[in-house]
Parts: C-alpha cells; sequence; structure tokens
C-alpha cells in the first residue's frame, strides 16, 4: 500500500523536469554566444566577462549583499532573544505581539512593500539602504522566531535545571546550554533569511531609494525594459550562490539532527 | 524606569531577563509593522492632495472608488485567476506531495532537496527561463514547429495562458509541502485497514488517505490563494500589459499615479480578503500554524 505504481512514479519524475526545464534553460542559453537568445551559437563565455566588466552590477551585488547579511543577522538577534525570553514573561497581549510579529510573512508582498513605502515618507526616513534593512529585517525574524521556538520546545529542560542546580546563573545556562543546542535552528534560519532576502524583488522595488540597486531590482528592470544574455550570466551565478546557501543549510540541520541522537542515546 | 533596569540587570532574575529579552521584538513589531498597519488604515480614509501628497481630510471616497466598474473589474479578474491558479495547483500539487510521501525514507530525502532548491532560488530567475522558453520564435515554438504540431510561431509571452503558467509556477511548491507534510503524518495501517475490509483503493483514498491530508490541502490553498492575488511581477513581465491585478493596480496608483490614499484603500481591502481566508482556514481546520509554511 505504501509504495507507488509506476505511474505515480513517472508522475514524480515528470513534474520535477517541468519543475527545472526553466532554470536549465536559463543556465544552458547563459553560454550562448548568439545575442538572440533562442538561437544556439556555440559554447562563450563572453556574457559571464561583459558581466564582471559592468560597473553597477558590481553595486548592486554589494547592495544585495550587505542588505542579506544585515537583515538575517539583525533578524537572528531579536529572532532568537525573543523566542528564548516569550514563554518566561507575563504580558498581557503577549500573545496578540507574537501574532502580529509574523504578519510579515503571511501578507501579500505587495502589502509591505506598500505600507513601508508611506510609512517612511511619513516618518521622513530616507529611501535608501537603511530602509532597506528594515523592511527585510520585518520578514527575517517570522522565519527566525519560529524555527527557534520549534526547536526550543524539542530541547530536553532538564539540562538548563540541572545547571540552575548546580548555581549556574540564567545568563550563563543561556549561553552554555541554551545557545549551543539552538544554534543549528538559528543558523539555517539566518540561512533562510538571507536566501529570502538575497532573492526579495516585490518589496525592495517599494523601499529602495533612486541610487540602490539590488540585484533582483536590476534583473527586474531589465525583463521588463530588454533583455541582453548577460542577464542569463548574473542568473546563472546567483543560482549557485543559492544553492550553496542551501547546501550549507542542509549540513547544519544534517549536524544538528546528528547532535539530538547523540542526546537521545545519552539519555 | 532607568533605576528598576539597573536592578534588573543586577538582579539576573529570570522574569526581568526575559522581559529585557523581548523588548528588541516588541520594540521593532510595534513601530514596523503595528506602525506601518496602522497608517495604511488611516491614509486609506484621507483625501489625496490636488498635485503631491495628502490631505488630512476624513473621507469614504478611496472606498467607493474601488466600487467604479473598471477597479471592481480587476478585483473580479484577480480573484478569477486567484481562483483558477489555486484549481490548477491543487490538481497538480496535491498528487505530487501524496505520492512524495509515500516513497521510500532515501527518496523522500531526495525530493525534499528537489523541491526545496527551486523554492529558495529566485522566483524571477525561474520565470525569465519561462520567458525565453515562451517568447515567439521561442523554445516552445520551436519545439513544436519541429514536431509540425505547429508552423507559426504562438506568440504565447504576453498572453493569459502565460501568466497562469507563471502563477502555477512558483507558488506550486508550497502546496507540494504542505499536502507532504500532512500525508507524512498519515497513518498507513488505516488505509490497509480499509483495503482489507474490501474497499477498492479508491474507496480507501477518498474515506481515509484524503480526509486525513485536508489540513495540509486546505493551508496549501491559503499559502497559495493569498500570494496569488498580489504577485503583480508575473502579470508584468509574463502579461505585458494584458493582464492587471490588484497588485499591479496598487503598484500603479502608487508610483505612477502616486495616489496613495487609494492605493491605501485597495491594500486594506486584499488585507481583509485575506485575514477571511485565513480565519476561515482556522475555523474549518482547527490548526493554529499553517502546515509545511516553515
Amino acid at each position: 500500500m505504501r509504495n507507488n505504481s509506476k505511474l505515480a512514479n513517472i508522475y514524480l519524475g515528470f513534474m520535477l523536469v517541468v519543475m527545472y526545464l526553466p532554470i536549465i534553460i536559463v543556465i544552458v542559453y547563459s553560454f550562448n554566444s548568439s545575442r538572440i537568445s533562442s538561437i544556439w551559437g556555440g559554447f562563450s563565455l563572453k556574457w559571464y566577462e561583459e558581466l564582471l566588466r559592468d560597473r553597477s552590477m558590481f553595486d548592486a551585488a554589494k547592495n544585495s549583499l550587505v542588505l542579506a547579511t544585515s537583515s538575517s543577522v539583525l533578524a537572528a538577534i531579536i529572532g532568537t532573544l525573543a523566542a528564548v525570553g516569550m514563554p518566561h514573561v507575563n504580558l498581557r497581549g503577549k500573545g496578540v505581539v507574537e501574532y502580529i510579529s509574523t504578519l510579515p510573512i503571511m501578507i501579500p508582498e505587495i502589502i509591505l512593500g506598500m505600507v513601508f513605502l508611506v510609512y517612511f515618507a511619513l516618518i521622513g526616513l530616507p529611501f535608501g539602504m537603511v530602509t532597506l534593512v528594515i523592511a527585510h529585517t520585518s520578514f527575517c525574524i517570522p522565519y527566525i522566531y519560529m524555527l527557534v521556538k520549534a526547536r526550543l520546545v524539542g530541547i530536553d529542560k532538564s539540562l538548563a535545571e540541572a545547571a540552575r542546580d548546580l548555581g549556574a546563573s540564567e545568563v550563563r545556562v543561556f549561553f552554555d546550554i541554551t545557545l549551543p543546542l539552538i544554534l543549528p535552528a538559528i543558523l539555517s534560519g539566518m540561512l533562510l533569511s538571507f536566501a529570502m532576502s538575497l532573492d526579495d524583488v516585490v518589496i525592495s522595488i517599494f523601499v529602495t531609494g533612486v541610487n540602490t540597486n539590488t540585484l533582483p531590482i536590476k534583473i527586474y528592470t531589465q525583463l521588463k525594459t530588454g533583455v541582453t544574455p548577460k542577464i542569463n550570466a548574473l542568473s546563472t551565478l546567483m543560482l549557485g550562490v543559492t544553492l550553496l546557501i542551501y547546501i550549507l543549510s542542509a549540513w547544519i540541520g544534517k549536524k544538528g539532527s546528528h547532535r539530538e541522537d547523540l542526546q537521545m542515546e545519552g539519555k | 524606569m532607568i533605576k528598576r533596569l539597573y536592578e534588573c540587570i543586577r538582579s539576573l532574575k529570570i522574569n526581568c531577563l526575559a522581559f529585557l529579552a523581548v523588548l528588541p521584538l516588541f520594540a521593532f513589531t510595534f513601530i514596523f509593522v503595528i506602525g506601518p498597519l496602522a497608517y495604511m488604515l488611516i491614509l486609506s480614509f484621507l483625501q489625496r492632495a490636488e498635485v503631491w501628497g495628502v490631505v488630512n481630510k476624513f473621507t469614504f471616497k478611496n472606498y467607493r472608488d474601488i466600487l467604479e466598474p473598471v477597479y471592481l473589474k480587476t478585483f473580479i479578474e484577480s480573484f478569477k485567476l486567484a481562483i483558477t491558479t489555486t484549481f490548477l495547483i491543487t490538481i497538480i500539487g496535491y498528487p505530487f506531495g501524496y505520492f512524495m510521501a509515500k516513497l521510500d525514507a532515501k527518496w523522500k530525502k531526495r525530493m525534499m532537496m528537489f523541491i526545496f532548491v527551486p523554492f529558495w532560488t529566485s522566483s524571477l530567475i525561474r520565470l525569465y527561463g519561462w520567458i525565453i522558453i515562451f517568447r515567439a520564435n521561442g523554445v516552445f515554438d520551436r519545439f513544436l514547429m519541429t514536431l509540425n504540431i505547429t508552423d507559426a510561431p504562438l506568440k504565447l509571452l504576453y498572453s493569459y495562458p502565460a501568466v497562469l503558467v507563471g502563477m502555477v509556477y512558483v507558488l506550486l511548491p508550497f502546496m507540494i509541502l504542505a499536502v507532504y507534510s500532512s500525508a507524512e503524518k498519515l497513518d498507513w495501517s488505516l488505509v490497509e485497514a480499509a483495503r482489507d475490509l474490501g474497499a477498492s483503493s479508491f474507496q480507501a483514498f477518498l474515506t481515509i488517505s484524503l480526509k486525513l491530508t485536508l489540513p495540509g490541502l486546505l493551508s496549501g490553498v491559503v499559502l497559495t490563494f493569498i500570494p496569488s492575488m498580489g504577485l503583480f511581477f508575473i502579470a508584468d513581465i509574463l502579461g505585458g500589459n494584458k493582464v492587471v491585478l490588484v497588485g499591479n493596480l496598487i503598484q500603479e496608483q502608487l508610483m505612477k499615479a502616486h495616489n496613495w490614499p487609494f492605493a491605501a484603500a485597495l491594500s486594506v481591502i486584499l488585507m481583509i480578503l485575506t485575514s477571511l481566508m485565513i480565519y476561515i482556514y482556522r475555523r474549518i481546520s482547527n490548526v493554529k500554524e499553517l502546515e509545511g509554511l516553515v
């Protein structure tokens, strides 16, 4: 009963091919020497060379990296502290605040982009890197908060209690016991945030300044105005980076579950 | 206040430290989530100034304007596209997630990886792949012409079907993951029991599997329906100007027409529709977290 019929497996395989087809086509055509993307003119690296010579692409890449790094770090600090502290506070309405803090990933992106645009204009924040970081942090926090919260439920409470009985302060308990145990969750949350921030276009378009471009914004404007195969090269490089982040995250996840196994064995 | 804070830090009591720990999240949420959302609500009742900006005068005009045939049509079109998208995703994604849960552990892991990689990569880049495929004389046209199915380019890019394909393609992983996570927990011995008692495999699926994976299916519906109302860039790059969604309307009012109060009113309505969906979902499925979200 648990095994798939042959037809089911063929379906799975076919859908995977469809899912990967556009990605593969982008990669293949990035090595195409012809300018017209539907004609194959032979293998060439010239679009990569042209990409590397483009100064504005470099600036956009730098902006994207700064943005993704700062928002995932900020979100990791805010999200982790909150997830650890939340079970111990008795504040009225903490459930409501907890719910509202996850809204940025629940509501359509365009609404988030629009409210940030009008709000930043209202409080007079100049549009640019600062507004981008705030907006991206808002949708990174929920990922980290939820992952760390889920991880905290799974860890053995007696460890922290034992440390306390032996005279460790709460701060010490956090740094020596809790933090190492939730570290895999924090790291995978940060990597997910990093990837989400690196790829975001909808929210960025609304909150960016005139002179601050990120890579997705550059791709978006080019797709709207007219594409050169340079975009293929850029997309391929970005795919590579995302794949790397994913592999890293999967590796951390594996190590995390390995640690859990050890803990279980120790019992 | 500061004295109490100082004492709190010195005492190192857990309640107090916990309070300090959640403080950044509370502050951030108040200033950068509740603040903007509240302002959106206020803005939607204000008047637009003649040339630029907003006049602080209360009005219902923005909401009345939504009822104008042009805008109402956009809402209805958006809704139709969202429903069609969600329907197609359900048909394609449900069997995928369900079959995936039936694979053995090794293949399950591999499949998870296969699903997650496109999920992590930029939807913009993946849509660009579709542009190359759909473009006149593009990959798809050439394929059909070499097979002699068609003899002229189909002009698929910048059409309604292209937008539909883009939507389904971008949102499909949400459905797959949601269905998978609930099919994974399914107790297969129940299905076996039903089969032993004489149910056909289709009957067993209908009465046991489908019922027990319904929470995943529903959460997949919510997770695909909500974004499909607002993904304006898909309609933008795959539909040209032919398909206008609520998302496109909001963007246009915001960036081109500079009618911020009207854009705010549109967003409020979209937000209410979204909350309604989530509320209904929670009432019928009794689950707090959307399955497969993280």
